[in-house]
């Protein structure tokens, strides 16, 4: 089970005016601005659950997946994953999780995919038994039989995200996140991978939190929806609260984010 | 203890294999960093041309010490290239995912990069030991040996630790850390010379602040016979010692983390 309640998230960032005279100032005297990026947001995902992460740029999505798994210390409110607090039990808790960042590799790019394979088995101390068997399984369902001899950097865009998916996935996490997974894939390998994320949420009843700003993976993966803006939860249900007759859930999307008070125009992209 | 050690070496490994990738690439770095620092030596030649004597120690004598700490600083550039960098790795939010996995920060820091192109710089610094010990008539017994293993031993540590402060401050700041270069490549150049001909004042700044007399200067003369004692040969590993706020600097740094990018 995963569990935030009333988590607020502060950024402080560095500004200045642009031009050289500024960046000079700035040397000697900085001035920061504090970024709310989450003010208080409370949900409870329960096992097996598959919930997309929705919100426009800027929104807190990211900032929400990296306390959730463990890379950032919120500033205040509670959060428990699995009976973890995971920014304090980062050692044991990130065993239990996998995590892909779809515009961000974890493979090592110089070397044959099944190299960083290897390595991640010793990363997690995945026994060899289970290890053989997850490789040839996961290399099965994502077809990587032809691309696991092959260096990540000569990989296309789609194969190298099915590699990253089999990466995150060696250690049988119970909890998966995807972090944008299917930015800049083409049809085929969007369908593939949307296919195989569904069958391992059924099957292998793996908890699936995404983040996505195509709402095509949102109809096609999650039943339930968890909408964030300006750090603040908008909505927590299901695609048919957002959905209205006769348009595009895209156009539909543009309408509630202009139902909030000054939620388009003017976002902040956050660090 | 075991498993960190076998991953580490697997890590390594990776990294090896990876710098073959382009094996040309390679080379010329390595040709490049042998060369580059040649211009040390030159300096240190022509100095002695028009002196023949520094404070009791001759153009051999500094060879011998610039050639240890030229492997000192090579080694720890070379197996802690991971915080030598660390900006870059901090910037390229790499240091997410170090924090997504179950191991300690600090090894996987440790293996995230191994720089071996750094082996140009460590030859050049073994051929400068070896002309000075064939050049100098050093009396050598096995406390002179150990000595000398101390020494490289205990600087490689001592300039690793100075990486590890400043990836700790990168932590606070990701901009400005230029001036940590003086206690790293600051400290090669002058490190050339045994630390007194600077005075007394900076020789015991090197010796309690941060510690780089205790693996030059003093097991340097111990070494050349100007001294003799039964405690030289392990002074150097006293500045072991550094490693300890370095560190607690570095783990205090990640409660600070803010990530970058979405």
């Amino acid at each position: 089970m995963i569990h935030m309640e009333n988590v607020v998230k502060t950024y402080k960032v560095a500004r200045r005016n642009a031009g050289a005279k500024a960046a000079f100032r700035a040397l000697f005297r900085r001035e920061y601005e504090l970024i709310r990026a989450l003010s208080g947001i409370s949900f409870t995902i329960e096992d097996g659950e598959m919930v997309a992460l929705l919100g426009p740029n800027g929104a807190g999505k990211s900032t929400t997946i990296k306390i959730l798994s463990g890379i950032l210390y919120p500033d205040s409110g509670r959060v428990e994953c699995n009976g973890f607090v995971p920014y304090k039990d980062r050692m044991r808790y990130t065993r239990e999780i996998g995590v892909v960042f779809g515009q961000r590799s974890q493979l090592f790019w110089d070397v044959p995919v099944a190299d960083s394979f290897e390595l991640l088995r010793d990363i997690y101390d995945i026994p060899e038994a289970d290890f053989r068997k997850n490789e040839a399984e996961l290399t099965e369902l994502l077809q990587l039989q032809e691309i696991l001899r092959t260096p990540a950097r000569q990989l296309s865009l789609g194969q190298r995200m099915r590699c990253e998916i089999a990466g995150s996935l060696l250690h049988s996490p119970k909890i998966l996140f995807l972090d944008e997974p299917t930015i800049g894939l083409d049809a085929v390998s969007k369908l593939a991978l949307r296919q195989f994320v569904k069958n391992l949420n059924e099957e292998k009843k793996t908890t699936v939190i995404l983040t996505t700003h195509d709402m095509q993976d949102v109809e096609a993966l999650s039943k339930r929806v968890i909408m964030i803006g300006k750090g603040k939860l908008l909505l927590d249900g299901t695609i048919d609260d957002i959905r209205k007759e006769g348009e595009s859930l895209d156009e539909s999307l543009v309408e509630f984010y202009e139902g909030i008070d000054g939620m388009t125009g003017k976002e902040e992209e956050q660090p | 203890m075991r498993h960190g050690f076998r991953l580490y070496r697997h890590y390594i490994a990776i990294n090896i294999r990876s710098a073959m990738q382009y094996k040309s690439s390679f080379f010329l770095t390595m040709l490049g960093q042998l060369l580059s620092t040649v211009s040390t030596l030159f300096g240190v030649v022509f100095m002695f041309q028009r002196f023949p004597v520094v404070k009791g120690f001759t153009l051999n004598d500094v060879i011998l010490c610039c050639g240890i700490v030229q492997m000192q600083f090579s080694l720890s550039e070379m197996w802690a290239r991971g915080f030598d960098s660390f900006a870059q790795i901090v910037r390229k939010g790499e240091y997410d995912r170090v924090l997504l996995r179950p191991r300690n920060e600090i090894l996987q820091v440790f293996g995230a990069k191994f720089e071996l192109s750094r082996i140009g710089r460590l030859i050049q610094g073994i051929l400068m030991l070896a002309y000075g010990i064939v050049r100098i008539r050093i009396r050598w017994d096995f406390m002179k040996i150990l000595t000398l293993f101390n020494m490289i031993f205990g600087g490689t540590a001592l300039f690793t630790g100075l990486c590890i402060v400043r990836a700790g401050l990168c932590f606070f700041t990701l901009e400005g850390l230029e001036f940590m270069n003086i206690f790293t490549d600051g400290a090669r150049e002058h490190g050339k010379y045994p630390l007194n001909i600077y005075g007394e004042k900076f020789l015991l700044f090197c010796t309690v602040a941060i510690p780089y007399a205790l693996v030059q200067y003093y097991p340097l003369i111990y070494i050349l016979g100007q001294r003799d004692g039964c405690g030289y040969p392990f002074l150097p590993l006293l500045s072991l010692w550094f490693l300890i706020p370095s560190l607690a600097l570095f783990r205090f740094g990640v409660r600070h983390y803010q990530s970058s990018g979405s």
